[in-house]
């Protein structure tokens, strides 16, 4: 029978780089990303699992990374906020948000766009309905919400 | 956040998940965490142990057994309920209803056993379960039970599921041309329900109706049932036999909503979720 322990060696693919750590049971995934992994793109916004700043994808679905432990992540490859532009050249999310100005503070905008990114690979052509239920879990306190979906809206080729 | 010092294990078959959960005092079961994680930093629950129930392949499982009830694992996520094939043959209204629960990341992570044992007043799935006559197996260190959805709700936060058990699976009988509705108010669209109500009309079974977030456990509602068992379910007659419904009920009164205006609430719902049903009901 597998023993309860207070630490865990956790391997996990963060970006495309496979990393290996001990860390706490009780170490969330954000804090993993942010402290342990200086990844401080994926943002703490409300820390009670209410605002998506600290979306993440883990193994291709948006998650909140401040509802998961690290360990629970353990053999998941996840993707953050960094790992969208490939090589530094903005994807068409990224572009279509700034072209928008689709942010304000930018407090929201990564979980906003791996929310986004996330419901394009599954709906390449969405509709403002379908962007304001994909974002759904992501507060945003500045913009009104009108931009962001106009932004998501343009990548699909829609108006 | 920092969480309080909690020791973890994620165990590779259910017999090793229910053993560990019996060996160490403190054990709690660990499905997606969306409702745990959070208690856990608000400090409102401290687990010494998490038992992690990742790995456990078969409580992921959607498939029908031999008698040909929908058998849904304990560990499938409200996204895969939207997803189903089976759900989708079977008992659309799962995949409807599981559909409104949060958002895109509470549902990808977010479980059926999660939501039942949680048994949280104001959640989805607890009355619509209770609607469905949908039936509840737990496994202990000695063997298997199956309890009804009257059996399982014990209390808030409280389910039959006992310190060293584990729930395995949730059964549902297939729709087999009974309409099945789902109605409520909640705060904000697809946020938590102020009161919402659950309803199911077939020919066998005449009328079932469950109402949520007016009382510990999600409530039949009997007489409402009785009053329509005759087979008109007309707008008139349903909204008639809803009368006193309310008057019936001792709901909780909090920030969202007066304990009178759960009662008007749940009578709406219940007339809502009734005709929903009756509208679906395929003509036998």
């Amino acid at each position: 029978m597998a023993t309860p322990a207070s630490s865990h060696g956790v391997s996990v693919e963060v970006n495309g780089e496979q990393i290996e750590l001990e860390v706490p049971a009780r170490r969330l995934l954000v804090h993993f990303l942010r402290d342990d992994l200086g990844l401080t793109g994926t943002h703490v916004g409300c820390d009670t699992g209410n605002c998506g700043a600290c979306t993440v994808h883990l193994n291709g679905e948006p998650v909140k990374s401040c509802m998961l432990l690290a360990v629970q992540a353990d053999g998941a490859r996840i993707t953050t906020i960094e790992g969208l532009a490939a090589d530094g050249e903005l994807t068409l999310l990224q572009r279509s948000f700034n072209e928008h100005h689709a942010l304000q503070c930018g407090y929201c905008t990564p979980g906003m766009l791996m929310s986004a990114t996330a419901l394009l690979e599954r709906t390449p052509r969405p509709s403002e309905e379908d962007v304001r239920l994909a974002l759904q879990g992501n507060i945003c306190r500045c913009t009104g919400y009108v931009n962001i979906v106009e932004a998501v809206v343009a990548v699909g080729g829609g108006a | 956040m920092l969480l309080r010092e909690v020791e973890y294990v994620r165990p590779a078959t259910v017999e090793e998940a229910v053993s560990l959960l019996g060996s160490y005092e403190g054990a709690r079961a660990l499905a997606g965490g969306q409702t745990l994680v959070n208690v856990m930093k608000a400090r409102a629950a401290a687990p010494d142990v998490l038992v992690d129930l990742a790995d456990l392949e078969e409580l992921r499982a959607i498939g029908f057994s031999a008698d040909g009830l929908l058998e849904i694992g304990a560990m499938v996520t409200y996204a895969q309920l939207v997803g189903s094939s089976e759900v989708e043959v079977a008992r659309p209204i799962l995949a409807e209803v599981a559909a409104t629960i949060a958002d895109v990341q509470v549902r990808n992570r977010g479980t059926v056993g999660g939501n039942v044992c949680v048994a949280d007043p104001t959640n989805h799935l607890p009355p619509l379960l209770l609607a469905l006559d949908a039936t509840f197996t737990i496994r202990g260190p000695e063997s298997e039970r199956t309890v009804s959805a009257d059996e399982f709700f014990v209390g808030v936060y409280m389910t039959a599921v006992s310190e060293g058990e584990l729930l395995t699976k949730v059964s549902v009988p297939p729709s087999s041309g009974a309409g099945d509705g789902f109605a409520g108010l909640t705060i904000g669209k697809h946020g938590t329900y102020v009161a919402n109500a659950a309803a199911t009309v077939s020919d066998e079974g005449g009328v079932r109706i469950a109402l949520g977030c007016v009382d510990a456990v999600p409530v039949r509602a009997s007489a409402m049932e009785e009053r329509l068992a005759g087979g008109d379910l007309s707008a008139e007659a349903v909204a008639a036999a809803a009368e006193g419904l309310g008057a019936s009920l001792d709901p909780p009164s909090d920030a969202h909503g007066s304990g009178d205006f759960r009662r008007h609430l749940a009578e709406v719902s219940a007339v809502r979720a009734v005709l929903q049903a009756a509208s679906r009901r395929k003509a036998a």
